[in-house]
């Protein structure tokens, strides 16, 4: 499993760990919008693909030693047609799958991702159900086409963090991130920096170790 | 927004490197892009699979390779329908079909980090790039000299000729283009490598070192052919250099297997609006005045193959890998290849103290033709779990070759194979054709790539795609800078 990125920062004892958190669901669940609320804390009606943005960033202070930051990846459309890279989730620390409350077959598809995942991400992964649009059934409740019943039944068979939100209302947003935040190992976190080659044979790369292919020099 | 576009800038047919890197920076630079691939896949060629996938695809043998039990075909196992259950799941896999490494300070690696996508993988260090000398019960393999001092104490040079090579690399790294007294008193233009190998007094076996494990020749035409000096130069510097930087190899490699990299393309592409489309068949393509205008197409759904949505659109060029327009290009040879599962590390590197402690048994071996009375080179490419491409106690090592003809493929990898000891199964690729595009594009506004050639590097690929974007967008390709602007936005 890819290893949370995590440092000592501050003062003694203090706790910085940074992880990589991925949104699926079906096209128009409100995957983006959720990750608007909760990094901007804006909502708009009528918002088109973030254009641009590799991710986004937030952190949350768990307690006064902890502070957790995601790094929160988009689908960037390409789950439209069925056609999302796997290397978007492969080392993904924690994952939101998001359905409409208002649309049955939106938690289907859900359940498939949530097996994808179970199938080709890490095998400690922390998935989040999130039964989005929860202001629709608040003015309309019959509006609501999966029972809260039926959705937390399926979140505890599966093992799943679960909440009805409302990227709209801000309902609920923040409280599904804490508890992803929560429920993450930071213990694990052992002190790695981002692109260190440190302890594991891994390479840094950078740019002055790039291109110097022809150029004049050579380490014979 | 769920609708097609009436038109695109470009469509891009194939998620292999090329097209996927072609698209990403497009997309970066304004274009709009649709990108489509038939396959349920990323990767078109150069796609990293699970074992399922070569069982369902490629004859297989298990165990010792040269035993007389005939290969299995694939499907046919009659009393076990599912090999591959045997394995440990899925996830554990990403097995490259194209075994390349990319160069440390290779072009790749410099378009790869200038476009940011470094930032979305992890790499790690091969552990070892090898040699072998002689063949048969007498080969003997050895690690590759990359310092005039490691060249002057290396079993490869004969005692008589550690003076000379050590002079010959201290040559190299003074070699100036524009510095006649560099020269040697060659002509470089008009002179050959193998009048410089002489003026050093180095012999066969240390040229077959130099030209093939370190400039990485694949046959002996740079020898003999005028103007090759500053070509060998710079290619002996960029594996000198490439090798200083992380001092086990010249190699790295992206973690979960090769196809991350055209994936991590495609994402860069989606980001900056481009369309993406796997399962997805042209069914016509649309040409006005002898230029492309468009195409027809189908997506189908990828479980349950039903049609899912039919479509036609516009566009004013399309780039291609040369499956989607096999009349406008031409084989111009075929590869071989030998998959290789092994419980055990190859046995070059068992008893290497650092490969062990770091539990990175990678390696990239050369077989030069001349060695095994070939004319093409026999690699092998063997990577470990450290690489992720396969779970803990299992090794990947893939034996290719250029084919020389005839249909006794275990014969012509025959070398490679007797280096990777013995392999819990075996896949034997069918051979690869090598597609070269008959026409430049400029005509019909179709640019096509050239496929994945027989290097053990994506240095020929990187040429491709600056040759690609120069044909099809008249200007140079320039990375540097592409990054900013694409770094993470908002946050606190």
């Amino acid at each position: 499993m890819a290893a949370p990125r995590s440092q000592q920062a501050g003062r003694p004892g203090s706790r910085f760990a940074q992880f990589k958190l991925v949104l699926l669901g079906e096209s128009a669940v409100g995957k983006s919008s959720l990750v608007l609320r909760f990094v901007k804390d804006q909502f708009d009606d009528y918002r088109e693909s973030t254009i641009g943005a590799a991710f986004l960033t937030q952190t949350i202070p768990l307690d006064e030693n902890t502070t957790v930051k995601f790094e929160i990846w988009d689908t960037a459309g390409q789950e439209r047609y069925k056609s999302l890279a796997p290397m978007y989730y492969r080392n993904a620390n924690c994952a939101v799958v998001v359905y409409d409350i208002t649309q049955s077959s939106s938690l289907d598809k859900a359940k498939a991702w949530v097996k994808e995942l179970q199938r080709q991400a890490n095998e400690n992964i922390i998935i989040a159900l999130a039964g989005n649009k929860l202001d629709l059934v608040r003015d309309s409740p019959d509006k609501r086409a999966i029972s809260t019943a039926d959705a937390q039944q399926y979140a505890s068979e599966a093992g799943l963090l679960f909440f009805e939100t409302s990227a709209k209302t801000a309902d609920n947003v923040k409280e599904l991130f804490t508890a992803i935040a929560k429920k993450l190992p930071l213990d694990q976190a052992g002190p790695r920096n981002l692109r260190s080659a440190g302890s594991r044979p891994g390479v840094n790369l950078r740019p002055e170790s790039s291109s110097t292919q022809g150029a004049g020099g050579c380490q014979c | 927004m769920d609708g097609v576009a009436e038109e695109y800038d470009v469509v891009v047919l194939g998620t292999g490197l090329t097209e996927c890197v072609l698209s990403g920076i497009l997309s970066v630079k304004g274009k709009k892009v649709l990108h489509i691939d038939r396959n349920p896949q990323y990767g078109g060629e150069m796609s990293s699979v699970n074992l399922e996938y070569l069982f369902k695809k490629y004859e297989h043998k298990f165990g010792r390779i040269a035993s007389s039990t005939p290969w299995t075909k694939p499907g046919s196992d009659a009393s076990d329908t599912k090999p591959w259950e045997k394995f440990p799941p899925a996830r554990h896999w990403n097995i490259d079909l194209v075994p390349k490494l990319l160069m440390a300070c290779g072009e790749l690696t410099n378009i790869l980090f200038q476009t940011g996508i470094t930032e979305n993988h992890e790499f790690t260090q091969i552990a070892g790039s090898f040699v072998q000398v002689g063949q048969g019960s007498s080969a003997t393999v050895a690690k590759v000299p990359s310092t005039a001092t490691e060249a002057a104490t290396s079993s490869l040079v004969g005692l008589m000729e550690k003076y000379a090579a050590q002079s010959f690399m201290r040559w190299v790294g003074a070699f100036q283009e524009n510095d006649p007294a560099t020269h040697k008193g060659l002509n470089i233009q008009s002179a050959t490598m193998k009048e410089v190998f002489e003026k050093f007094g180095l012999k066969d076996s240390t040229r077959d070192f130099i030209g093939h494990s370190m400039a990485l020749h694949q046959d002996n035409a740079y020898l003999t052919q005028a103007g090759m000096i500053k070509d060998t130069v710079l290619r002996i510097r960029l594996y000198v250099n490439s090798m200083a930087q992380y001092g086990r190899s010249p190699y790295i490699y992206p973690e979960y297997g090769l196809a991350e990299l055209p994936q991590s393309y495609a994402r860069l592409s989606a980001i900056y609006g481009g369309t993406y489309m796997l399962n997805t068949n042209v069914d016509e393509f649309l040409w006005k005045d002898g230029k492309i205008s468009g195409i027809k197409a189908t997506m189908t759904d990828p479980i349950d193959k039903s049609e899912m949505l039919k479509f036609e659109t516009k566009c004013s060029m399309i780039l291609a890998d040369p499956t989607y327009f096999p009349d406008k290009a031409r084989p111009t040879r075929y590869l071989l290849r030998a998959i290789c599962i092994l419980n055990s590390p190859i046995p070059a590197l068992r008893t290497d103290k650092k490969c062990n402690e770091d539990k990175n048994f990678s390696l990239q071996l050369i077989i030069p033709q001349s060695q095994i009375g070939r004319k093409n080179d026999v690699y092998v490419a063997a990577l470990s779990p450290q690489q992720k491409v396969c779970p803990d106690g299992y090794y990947i090592a893939t034996v290719s070759t250029i084919s020389e003809g005839g249909s006794d493929y275990v014969n012509e990898l025959k070398s490679g194979l007797d280096q990777v000891g013995t392999p819990v199964v075996t896949f034997m690729v069918p051979p690869v054709p090598v597609y070269e595009p008959l026409e430049s594009g400029h005509q019909d506004k179709v640019f096509l790539s050239k496929s994945y050639d027989s290097t053990s590097h994506f240095e020929s690929t990187t040429d491709d795609i600056q040759d690609i974007y120069f044909r099809a967008t008249g200007e140079p390709l320039t990375v540097k800078g592409l990054r900013e602007g694409q770094l993470a936005v908002g946050g606190k």
